[in-house]
Protein backbone atom coordinates (compact mmCIF):
# COMPACT_ATOMS: atom_id res chain seq x y z
CA UNK A 1 0.00 0.00 0.00
CA UNK A 2 1.25 3.31 -0.83
CA UNK A 3 1.00 6.25 1.74
CA UNK A 4 -1.69 8.45 0.02
CA UNK A 5 -3.88 5.20 0.20
CA UNK A 6 -2.88 4.54 3.82
CA UNK A 7 -3.94 8.26 4.34
CA UNK A 8 -6.86 8.36 2.35
CA UNK A 9 -8.24 5.18 4.04
CA UNK A 10 -7.05 6.81 7.89
CA UNK A 11 -9.11 9.64 6.46
CA UNK A 12 -11.94 7.47 5.15
CA UNK A 13 -12.03 5.90 8.64
CA UNK A 14 -11.87 9.04 10.95
CA UNK A 15 -15.26 10.59 9.39
CA UNK A 16 -18.56 9.78 10.80
CA UNK A 17 -20.36 6.62 9.37
CA UNK A 18 -23.93 8.70 10.53
CA UNK A 19 -23.30 12.08 11.30
CA UNK A 20 -24.36 13.67 14.81
CA UNK A 21 -24.00 17.07 15.44
CA UNK A 22 -25.28 16.97 18.99
CA UNK A 23 -22.19 14.26 20.06
CA UNK A 24 -19.64 16.67 18.41
CA UNK A 25 -21.22 19.99 19.80
CA UNK A 26 -21.20 17.95 22.64
CA UNK A 27 -17.57 17.01 22.88
CA UNK A 28 -15.67 20.11 21.37
CA UNK A 29 -17.96 21.82 23.90
CA UNK A 30 -16.35 19.80 27.19
CA UNK A 31 -13.30 19.76 25.42
CA UNK A 32 -13.01 24.23 24.94
CA UNK A 33 -14.84 24.43 28.48
CA UNK A 34 -11.63 21.64 29.91
CA UNK A 35 -9.25 23.71 28.17
CA UNK A 36 -10.79 26.72 29.19
CA UNK A 37 -10.84 25.59 32.94
CA UNK A 38 -7.18 23.79 32.92
CA UNK A 39 -5.84 26.98 31.84
CA UNK A 40 -7.41 29.07 34.64
CA UNK A 41 -7.20 27.07 37.38
CA UNK A 42 -3.95 25.29 36.73
CA UNK A 43 -4.53 21.89 36.01
CA UNK A 44 -2.03 18.58 36.58
CA UNK A 45 -0.70 17.33 33.37
CA UNK A 46 -1.55 13.74 34.33
CA UNK A 47 -5.22 14.61 35.08
CA UNK A 48 -5.68 16.62 31.64
CA UNK A 49 -3.65 13.38 29.64
CA UNK A 50 -6.63 11.09 31.22
CA UNK A 51 -9.35 13.37 30.61
CA UNK A 52 -8.26 13.80 26.91
CA UNK A 53 -8.07 10.25 26.29
CA UNK A 54 -11.68 9.75 27.70
CA UNK A 55 -13.68 12.40 25.40
CA UNK A 56 -11.49 11.65 22.28
CA UNK A 57 -12.25 8.04 22.94
CA UNK A 58 -16.05 8.66 23.47
CA UNK A 59 -16.26 10.59 19.78
CA UNK A 60 -14.02 7.59 18.71
CA UNK A 61 -16.29 5.53 19.11
CA UNK A 62 -19.40 7.16 18.30
CA UNK A 63 -18.31 9.55 15.47
CA UNK A 64 -15.88 7.43 13.37
CA UNK A 65 -16.14 4.32 11.03
CA UNK A 66 -16.54 2.58 14.44
CA UNK A 67 -20.05 3.08 15.02
CA UNK A 68 -20.34 1.33 11.37
CA UNK A 69 -18.34 -2.02 12.53
CA UNK A 70 -20.20 -1.29 15.94
CA UNK A 71 -23.75 -2.12 14.28
CA UNK A 72 -22.68 -4.74 11.86
CA UNK A 73 -20.66 -7.15 14.84
CA UNK A 74 -21.48 -7.90 18.10
CA UNK A 75 -18.22 -7.96 19.36
CA UNK A 76 -17.45 -4.46 18.08
CA UNK A 77 -20.76 -3.75 19.52
CA UNK A 78 -19.50 -4.79 23.16
CA UNK A 79 -16.09 -3.01 22.68
CA UNK A 80 -17.97 0.16 21.47
CA UNK A 81 -20.15 -0.20 24.97
CA UNK A 82 -16.91 -1.15 26.70
CA UNK A 83 -15.48 2.03 26.10
CA UNK A 84 -18.58 4.14 26.30
CA UNK A 85 -19.51 2.88 29.72
CA UNK A 86 -16.37 1.61 31.35
CA UNK A 87 -13.07 2.97 29.79
CA UNK A 88 -13.88 6.59 28.70
CA UNK A 89 -16.23 7.65 31.72
CA UNK A 90 -13.46 6.21 33.69
CA UNK A 91 -10.61 8.18 32.92
CA UNK A 92 -12.58 11.25 32.63
CA UNK A 93 -14.05 10.34 36.32
CA UNK A 94 -10.44 9.60 38.17
CA UNK A 95 -9.32 12.56 36.51
CA UNK A 96 -11.46 14.53 38.77
CA UNK A 97 -12.40 17.37 36.10
CA UNK A 98 -15.43 18.79 37.99
CA UNK A 99 -13.56 21.77 39.65
CA UNK A 100 -11.75 22.56 36.31
CA UNK A 101 -14.73 22.19 34.14
CA UNK A 102 -16.59 24.51 36.45
CA UNK A 103 -13.71 27.01 36.39
CA UNK A 104 -13.87 26.79 32.50
CA UNK A 105 -17.45 27.41 33.12
CA UNK A 106 -17.88 31.71 31.66
CA UNK A 107 -19.49 33.36 35.10
CA UNK A 108 -23.09 34.05 33.74
CA UNK A 109 -23.55 30.51 33.01
CA UNK A 110 -22.17 29.76 36.52
CA UNK A 111 -24.78 32.36 38.20
CA UNK A 112 -27.93 31.63 35.99
CA UNK A 113 -27.68 28.07 34.74
CA UNK A 114 -25.96 26.25 37.04
CA UNK A 115 -26.33 27.47 40.21
CA UNK A 116 -30.44 27.72 40.10
CA UNK A 117 -29.62 23.96 38.64
CA UNK A 118 -28.06 22.89 41.65
CA UNK A 119 -30.18 24.78 43.94
CA UNK A 120 -33.27 22.85 42.37
CA UNK A 121 -34.72 20.66 45.03
CA UNK A 122 -36.06 17.70 42.46
CA UNK A 123 -32.71 17.62 40.61
CA UNK A 124 -30.58 17.70 44.18
CA UNK A 125 -32.86 14.76 45.32
CA UNK A 126 -32.94 12.70 42.20
CA UNK A 127 -28.92 13.74 41.82
CA UNK A 128 -29.12 12.25 45.53
CA UNK A 129 -30.67 9.15 44.66
CA UNK A 130 -28.98 7.86 41.64
CA UNK A 131 -26.05 8.80 43.34
CA UNK A 132 -26.53 6.33 46.19
CA UNK A 133 -23.68 3.72 45.93
CA UNK A 134 -26.05 0.69 45.53
CA UNK A 135 -28.68 2.26 43.35
CA UNK A 136 -25.90 3.49 41.10
CA UNK A 137 -24.59 0.11 40.78
CA UNK A 138 -27.92 -1.26 40.35
CA UNK A 139 -28.07 1.24 37.35
CA UNK A 140 -25.12 0.51 36.53
CA UNK A 141 -25.27 -3.34 35.45
CA UNK A 142 -29.46 -3.24 34.84
CA UNK A 143 -28.48 -1.04 31.67
CA UNK A 144 -26.13 -3.56 30.45
CA UNK A 145 -28.52 -6.30 31.41
CA UNK A 146 -31.68 -4.36 29.28
CA UNK A 147 -29.64 -3.41 26.21
CA UNK A 148 -29.03 -7.11 25.73
CA UNK A 149 -32.00 -8.67 26.17
CA UNK A 150 -32.25 -10.28 22.63
CA UNK A 151 -35.59 -8.85 21.53
CA UNK A 152 -34.43 -5.56 23.24
CA UNK A 153 -31.20 -5.60 21.26
CA UNK A 154 -32.95 -6.06 18.13
CA UNK A 155 -34.65 -2.94 18.21
CA UNK A 156 -32.43 -1.30 19.04
CA UNK A 157 -30.03 -1.86 16.25
CA UNK A 158 -32.85 -1.37 13.56
CA UNK A 159 -34.39 1.98 15.16
CA UNK A 160 -31.74 5.05 15.14
CA UNK A 161 -33.29 7.33 17.79
CA UNK A 162 -33.48 3.68 19.92
CA UNK A 163 -29.75 3.07 19.21
CA UNK A 164 -28.64 6.61 20.12
CA UNK A 165 -30.94 6.61 22.97
CA UNK A 166 -29.00 2.97 24.14
CA UNK A 167 -25.34 4.75 23.10
CA UNK A 168 -26.46 8.14 25.06
CA UNK A 169 -27.60 6.54 28.23
CA UNK A 170 -24.24 4.17 27.92
CA UNK A 171 -22.28 7.15 27.92
CA UNK A 172 -24.12 9.35 30.56
CA UNK A 173 -24.57 6.03 32.90
CA UNK A 174 -21.32 5.31 32.75
CA UNK A 175 -19.58 9.12 33.82
CA UNK A 176 -22.23 9.33 36.82
CA UNK A 177 -21.59 5.78 38.40
CA UNK A 178 -17.56 6.31 37.84
CA UNK A 179 -18.40 9.67 39.23
CA UNK A 180 -20.23 8.12 42.20
CA UNK A 181 -17.27 5.99 42.59
CA UNK A 182 -14.26 8.41 42.53
CA UNK A 183 -16.07 11.66 43.42
CA UNK A 184 -14.75 12.60 47.02
CA UNK A 185 -18.72 13.95 48.60
CA UNK A 186 -21.77 12.65 48.48
CA UNK A 187 -24.36 15.51 46.25
CA UNK A 188 -25.20 17.85 48.94
CA UNK A 189 -23.52 16.21 51.98
CA UNK A 190 -20.28 17.84 53.28
CA UNK A 191 -19.35 14.67 54.76
CA UNK A 192 -17.22 11.92 52.88
CA UNK A 193 -18.30 8.79 51.88
CA UNK A 194 -16.52 5.70 53.36
CA UNK A 195 -14.38 4.08 50.88
CA UNK A 196 -14.68 0.53 51.53
CA UNK A 197 -19.11 1.36 50.81
CA UNK A 198 -17.53 2.15 47.34
CA UNK A 199 -15.32 -0.88 47.01
CA UNK A 200 -18.19 -2.71 47.95
CA UNK A 201 -20.15 -1.59 44.91
CA UNK A 202 -17.13 -2.01 42.77
CA UNK A 203 -16.91 -5.55 44.05
CA UNK A 204 -21.04 -6.67 43.81
CA UNK A 205 -21.12 -4.82 39.96
CA UNK A 206 -18.29 -7.46 39.13
CA UNK A 207 -20.54 -10.87 39.62
CA UNK A 208 -23.78 -9.95 37.38
CA UNK A 209 -21.07 -8.58 34.65
CA UNK A 210 -19.46 -11.94 35.15
CA UNK A 211 -22.05 -14.33 34.97
CA UNK A 212 -23.79 -12.24 31.96
CA UNK A 213 -20.38 -12.47 29.77
CA UNK A 214 -20.14 -16.01 30.25
CA UNK A 215 -23.39 -17.09 29.69
CA UNK A 216 -23.05 -15.14 26.08
CA UNK A 217 -19.39 -16.35 25.50
CA UNK A 218 -20.52 -19.74 26.24
CA UNK A 219 -24.30 -20.07 24.55
CA UNK A 220 -23.97 -22.28 21.46
CA UNK A 221 -26.40 -20.73 19.29
CA UNK A 222 -26.57 -17.24 18.36
CA UNK A 223 -28.46 -15.00 20.69
CA UNK A 224 -28.63 -11.91 18.62
CA UNK A 225 -30.06 -12.43 15.32
CA UNK A 226 -30.01 -9.03 14.49
CA UNK A 227 -26.35 -9.41 13.26
CA UNK A 228 -27.08 -12.44 10.83
CA UNK A 229 -29.89 -9.99 9.67
CA UNK A 230 -28.27 -7.24 8.72
CA UNK A 231 -25.48 -8.79 8.07
CA UNK A 232 -22.17 -9.03 9.62
CA UNK A 233 -19.19 -7.38 8.11
CA UNK A 234 -16.03 -8.99 9.65
CA UNK A 235 -15.38 -12.43 7.72
CA UNK A 236 -15.92 -14.65 11.34
CA UNK A 237 -18.59 -16.94 12.25
CA UNK A 238 -21.83 -15.69 14.65
CA UNK A 239 -20.18 -18.00 17.06
CA UNK A 240 -17.00 -16.53 16.94
CA UNK A 241 -18.51 -13.03 16.96
CA UNK A 242 -20.56 -13.32 20.11
CA UNK A 243 -17.85 -15.77 22.01
CA UNK A 244 -15.70 -12.38 21.55
CA UNK A 245 -17.85 -10.15 22.54
CA UNK A 246 -19.53 -12.42 25.57
CA UNK A 247 -15.30 -12.23 26.96
CA UNK A 248 -15.55 -8.35 26.49
CA UNK A 249 -18.46 -7.93 28.50
CA UNK A 250 -16.97 -10.50 30.81
CA UNK A 251 -13.22 -9.91 31.69
CA UNK A 252 -12.00 -6.29 30.88
CA UNK A 253 -15.92 -5.28 32.13
CA UNK A 254 -14.90 -6.38 35.08
CA UNK A 255 -11.65 -5.59 35.58
CA UNK A 256 -12.30 -2.30 35.56
CA UNK A 257 -13.92 -2.80 38.97
CA UNK A 258 -10.48 -4.26 39.88
CA UNK A 259 -8.63 -1.18 38.50
CA UNK A 260 -11.08 1.07 40.41
CA UNK A 261 -10.81 -0.84 43.30
CA UNK A 262 -6.76 -0.22 43.07
CA UNK A 263 -7.26 3.45 42.74
CA UNK A 264 -9.87 3.90 45.61
CA UNK A 265 -7.62 1.86 47.74
CA UNK A 266 -4.64 3.98 47.21
CA UNK A 267 -6.85 7.14 47.73
CA UNK A 268 -8.01 6.00 51.23
CA UNK A 269 -4.50 5.12 51.68
CA UNK A 270 -3.42 8.39 50.83
CA UNK A 271 -5.87 9.97 53.05
CA UNK A 272 -5.54 7.99 56.09
CA UNK A 273 -2.01 8.97 56.18
CA UNK A 274 -2.73 11.97 56.08
CA UNK A 275 -5.83 12.26 59.15
CA UNK A 276 -3.29 10.17 60.96
CA UNK A 277 -0.47 12.75 60.64
CA UNK A 278 0.03 14.74 64.17
CA UNK A 279 -1.91 18.16 63.38
CA UNK A 280 -2.78 20.24 65.46
CA UNK A 281 -6.76 20.42 66.30
CA UNK A 282 -7.01 23.93 64.88
CA UNK A 283 -5.07 23.23 62.05
CA UNK A 284 -7.77 20.49 61.15
CA UNK A 285 -11.11 22.39 61.81
CA UNK A 286 -8.99 25.13 59.30
CA UNK A 287 -9.19 22.62 56.65
CA UNK B 1 -31.13 18.77 33.73
CA UNK B 2 -29.16 15.35 32.47
CA UNK B 3 -30.83 13.67 35.26
CA UNK B 4 -34.34 14.04 34.45
CA UNK B 5 -34.28 14.08 30.43
CA UNK B 6 -32.09 10.90 31.08
CA UNK B 7 -35.04 9.31 33.12
CA UNK B 8 -37.50 9.94 29.97
CA UNK B 9 -34.59 8.53 27.59
CA UNK B 10 -35.12 5.47 29.95
CA UNK B 11 -38.96 5.05 29.72
CA UNK B 12 -38.99 5.84 25.45
CA UNK B 13 -37.72 2.01 24.88
CA UNK B 14 -40.41 0.26 27.60
CA UNK B 15 -42.69 2.39 26.05
CA UNK B 16 -41.62 2.07 22.63
CA UNK B 17 -41.43 -2.16 23.57
CA UNK B 18 -45.19 -1.48 25.07
CA UNK B 19 -46.04 -1.18 21.15
CA UNK B 20 -44.19 -3.60 19.62
CA UNK B 21 -44.98 -6.24 22.21
CA UNK B 22 -48.85 -6.23 21.45
CA UNK B 23 -48.77 -7.19 17.97
CA UNK B 24 -46.29 -9.20 17.76
CA UNK B 25 -48.88 -12.47 18.42
CA UNK B 26 -50.62 -11.46 14.64
CA UNK B 27 -47.40 -12.01 12.68
CA UNK B 28 -44.81 -14.56 12.33
CA UNK B 29 -42.09 -12.20 11.40
CA UNK B 30 -40.76 -9.41 13.46
CA UNK B 31 -43.10 -6.55 13.41
CA UNK B 32 -41.14 -3.34 12.91
CA UNK B 33 -43.93 -0.74 12.48
CA UNK B 34 -42.76 2.31 12.97
CA UNK B 35 -39.10 1.32 13.61
CA UNK B 36 -37.73 2.13 10.42
CA UNK B 37 -38.02 4.65 7.74
CA UNK B 38 -40.36 4.37 4.55
CA UNK B 39 -39.48 2.39 1.46
CA UNK B 40 -36.93 4.99 -0.47
CA UNK B 41 -34.38 4.60 -2.78
CA UNK B 42 -33.03 5.90 -6.36
CA UNK B 43 -31.74 2.81 -8.01
CA UNK B 44 -31.52 0.85 -11.62
CA UNK B 45 -33.63 -1.92 -12.13
CA UNK B 46 -32.99 -5.15 -14.20
CA UNK B 47 -34.03 -3.69 -17.61
CA UNK B 48 -31.31 -0.23 -16.90
CA UNK B 49 -34.33 1.55 -16.50
CA UNK B 50 -33.60 4.11 -13.21
CA UNK B 51 -36.04 3.87 -10.55
CA UNK B 52 -37.37 5.24 -7.17
CA UNK B 53 -39.16 3.69 -4.70
CA UNK B 54 -42.39 5.67 -5.53
CA UNK B 55 -42.71 3.19 -8.55
CA UNK B 56 -43.76 0.21 -6.37
CA UNK B 57 -46.01 2.37 -4.43
CA UNK B 58 -49.59 0.34 -4.34
CA UNK B 59 -47.75 -2.68 -3.77
CA UNK B 60 -46.76 -4.55 -0.88
CA UNK B 61 -42.71 -4.89 -1.58
CA UNK B 62 -40.63 -7.59 0.14
CA UNK B 63 -36.85 -5.88 0.29
CA UNK B 64 -34.12 -8.30 -0.08
CA UNK B 65 -30.00 -7.31 -0.58
CA UNK B 66 -27.97 -10.15 -2.19
CA UNK B 67 -25.46 -10.67 -5.41
CA UNK B 68 -26.07 -12.61 -8.26
CA UNK B 69 -23.41 -15.04 -8.23
CA UNK B 70 -23.73 -15.61 -4.28
CA UNK B 71 -24.27 -19.86 -4.45
CA UNK B 72 -26.62 -20.14 -1.74
CA UNK B 73 -28.53 -17.93 0.76
CA UNK B 74 -29.45 -15.92 -2.37
CA UNK B 75 -31.02 -18.35 -4.34
CA UNK B 76 -32.70 -20.05 -1.37
CA UNK B 77 -33.98 -16.69 -0.12
CA UNK B 78 -35.32 -15.73 -3.34
CA UNK B 79 -36.87 -18.98 -3.81
CA UNK B 80 -38.83 -19.13 -0.71
CA UNK B 81 -39.98 -15.54 -1.50
CA UNK B 82 -40.69 -16.87 -5.54
CA UNK B 83 -42.96 -19.71 -3.99
CA UNK B 84 -44.98 -18.00 -0.76
CA UNK B 85 -45.76 -15.33 -3.36
CA UNK B 86 -47.08 -17.77 -5.71
CA UNK B 87 -48.93 -19.53 -2.75
CA UNK B 88 -50.94 -16.01 -2.80
CA UNK B 89 -52.76 -17.24 -6.09
CA UNK B 90 -54.59 -14.61 -8.20
CA UNK B 91 -53.61 -11.78 -4.87
CA UNK B 92 -49.76 -12.42 -5.88
CA UNK B 93 -50.01 -9.56 -8.05
CA UNK B 94 -50.49 -7.30 -5.28
CA UNK B 95 -46.85 -7.98 -4.24
CA UNK B 96 -43.31 -7.38 -5.32
CA UNK B 97 -39.96 -8.92 -4.58
CA UNK B 98 -37.22 -6.37 -4.77
CA UNK B 99 -33.30 -8.12 -5.10
CA UNK B 100 -31.19 -5.19 -4.07
CA UNK B 101 -27.98 -6.65 -5.98
CA UNK B 102 -25.25 -5.67 -3.90
CA UNK B 103 -21.90 -6.26 -6.48
CA UNK B 104 -22.50 -4.08 -9.35
CA UNK B 105 -19.13 -4.78 -10.96
CA UNK B 106 -20.53 -8.36 -11.53
CA UNK B 107 -24.33 -8.39 -11.27
CA UNK B 108 -25.11 -5.09 -13.56
CA UNK B 109 -24.33 -7.47 -16.41
CA UNK B 110 -26.31 -10.46 -15.64
CA UNK B 111 -28.76 -8.86 -13.25
CA UNK B 112 -32.06 -9.07 -16.24
CA UNK B 113 -31.38 -12.89 -17.18
CA UNK B 114 -31.13 -13.80 -13.38
CA UNK B 115 -34.10 -12.06 -12.07
CA UNK B 116 -36.17 -13.36 -15.12
CA UNK B 117 -35.25 -17.08 -13.73
CA UNK B 118 -37.09 -16.52 -10.63
CA UNK B 119 -40.60 -15.16 -10.96
CA UNK B 120 -42.41 -12.31 -12.89
CA UNK B 121 -42.72 -10.66 -9.77
CA UNK B 122 -39.14 -10.33 -9.18
CA UNK B 123 -37.52 -6.63 -9.70
CA UNK B 124 -33.14 -6.91 -9.82
CA UNK B 125 -32.20 -3.40 -8.70
CA UNK B 126 -28.63 -1.99 -8.57
CA UNK B 127 -26.83 0.92 -8.82
CA UNK B 128 -23.51 2.61 -8.17
CA UNK B 129 -21.69 2.29 -4.55
CA UNK B 130 -22.99 5.17 -3.47
CA UNK B 131 -26.81 4.88 -4.06
CA UNK B 132 -26.06 1.25 -2.67
CA UNK B 133 -24.63 1.92 0.29
CA UNK B 134 -27.35 5.05 1.34
CA UNK B 135 -30.01 2.20 0.58
CA UNK B 136 -28.25 -0.07 3.16
CA UNK B 137 -27.65 2.51 5.39
CA UNK B 138 -31.27 3.74 5.74
CA UNK B 139 -31.85 0.23 6.27
CA UNK B 140 -29.08 -0.78 8.72
CA UNK B 141 -28.19 -3.44 6.52
CA UNK B 142 -24.46 -3.80 5.21
CA UNK B 143 -22.37 -5.25 2.71
CA UNK B 144 -18.46 -5.80 2.04
CA UNK B 145 -16.45 -7.81 -0.63
CA UNK B 146 -14.23 -10.54 0.72
CA UNK B 147 -10.52 -10.92 -1.15
CA UNK B 148 -10.65 -12.38 -4.28
CA UNK B 149 -9.55 -16.26 -4.80
CA UNK B 150 -7.14 -17.46 -7.24
CA UNK B 151 -9.75 -17.23 -10.20
CA UNK B 152 -10.86 -14.18 -9.32
CA UNK B 153 -14.17 -15.45 -7.96
CA UNK B 154 -15.22 -13.18 -4.14
CA UNK B 155 -17.52 -13.31 -1.06
CA UNK B 156 -19.31 -11.01 -0.76
CA UNK B 157 -20.90 -10.35 2.99
CA UNK B 158 -24.64 -9.05 3.13
CA UNK B 159 -27.70 -9.22 4.80
CA UNK B 160 -30.64 -12.22 5.43
CA UNK B 161 -33.19 -9.85 5.95
CA UNK B 162 -36.43 -9.26 4.08
CA UNK B 163 -37.81 -5.89 5.20
CA UNK B 164 -41.62 -5.95 4.21
CA UNK B 165 -43.56 -2.46 3.10
CA UNK B 166 -47.28 -1.67 2.65
CA UNK B 167 -48.64 -0.02 -0.31
CA UNK B 168 -47.95 3.10 1.31
CA UNK B 169 -44.28 2.55 1.50
CA UNK B 170 -44.44 2.40 4.92
CA UNK B 171 -42.13 -0.80 6.93
CA UNK B 172 -44.06 -3.90 8.36
CA UNK B 173 -42.66 -6.67 8.58
CA UNK B 174 -38.74 -8.53 9.12
CA UNK B 175 -38.63 -11.62 8.12
CA UNK B 176 -35.30 -13.67 8.61
CA UNK B 177 -33.62 -16.29 7.28
CA UNK B 178 -35.06 -18.58 9.03
CA UNK B 179 -39.23 -18.23 8.06
CA UNK B 180 -40.62 -20.82 6.76
CA UNK B 181 -42.31 -20.35 2.99
CA UNK B 182 -45.68 -20.85 4.87
CA UNK B 183 -45.98 -18.11 7.36
CA UNK B 184 -44.14 -15.90 4.22
CA UNK B 185 -47.53 -16.40 2.55
CA UNK B 186 -49.93 -15.97 5.93
CA UNK B 187 -47.53 -12.84 6.83
CA UNK B 188 -48.45 -11.33 3.04
CA UNK B 189 -52.00 -12.50 3.49
CA UNK B 190 -52.25 -10.51 6.08
CA UNK B 191 -50.81 -7.46 4.50
CA UNK B 192 -53.16 -7.75 1.68
CA UNK B 193 -55.87 -7.74 3.73
CA UNK B 194 -55.31 -4.93 6.17
CA UNK B 195 -54.10 -2.80 3.63
CA UNK B 196 -57.25 -3.15 0.91
CA UNK B 197 -59.61 -3.08 4.46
Amino acid sequence: MTLPTILEQSVAFLLPYDFSPTVLLVCIGAGLLYQRGWRKAGGGLGQAVMFWIGLVAIYVVLQTQFDYYGQHSFFMHRLQHLVLHHVAPFLIAVSAPAAILAAGLPEPIHRYVVTPLRRNWLLRHVYAAIQEPLVAGAIFVGLIYFWLIPSVHFYAMLNVPLYNTMNWGMAIDGLLFWWMIFNLRAPGASDMRHYGYRLLVLFLVMFPQIALGAYIALSDHDLFGIYAACGRILPITPLTDQAIGGLLTWVPAAMMSFVGGLVLVHRWNRRSRHVEKPVSPTLRCAR
Amino acid sequence: MSQSKHLILWLLPLFLLGCSGEASNQWHGHDITGVMPDLEFELTDHTGQPVTAEDYRGKITLMFFGYTSCQHVCPVALSKLAAATRELGDQADKVEILFVAVDPKRDKKVLDDYVTEFTPDLVGLTGTQKQLKAVAKRYRVAFSYEKPREDGFYIVNHSGAVFVFDPQGKVRLLIDEQAKTANITEDLRNLIEQSSG
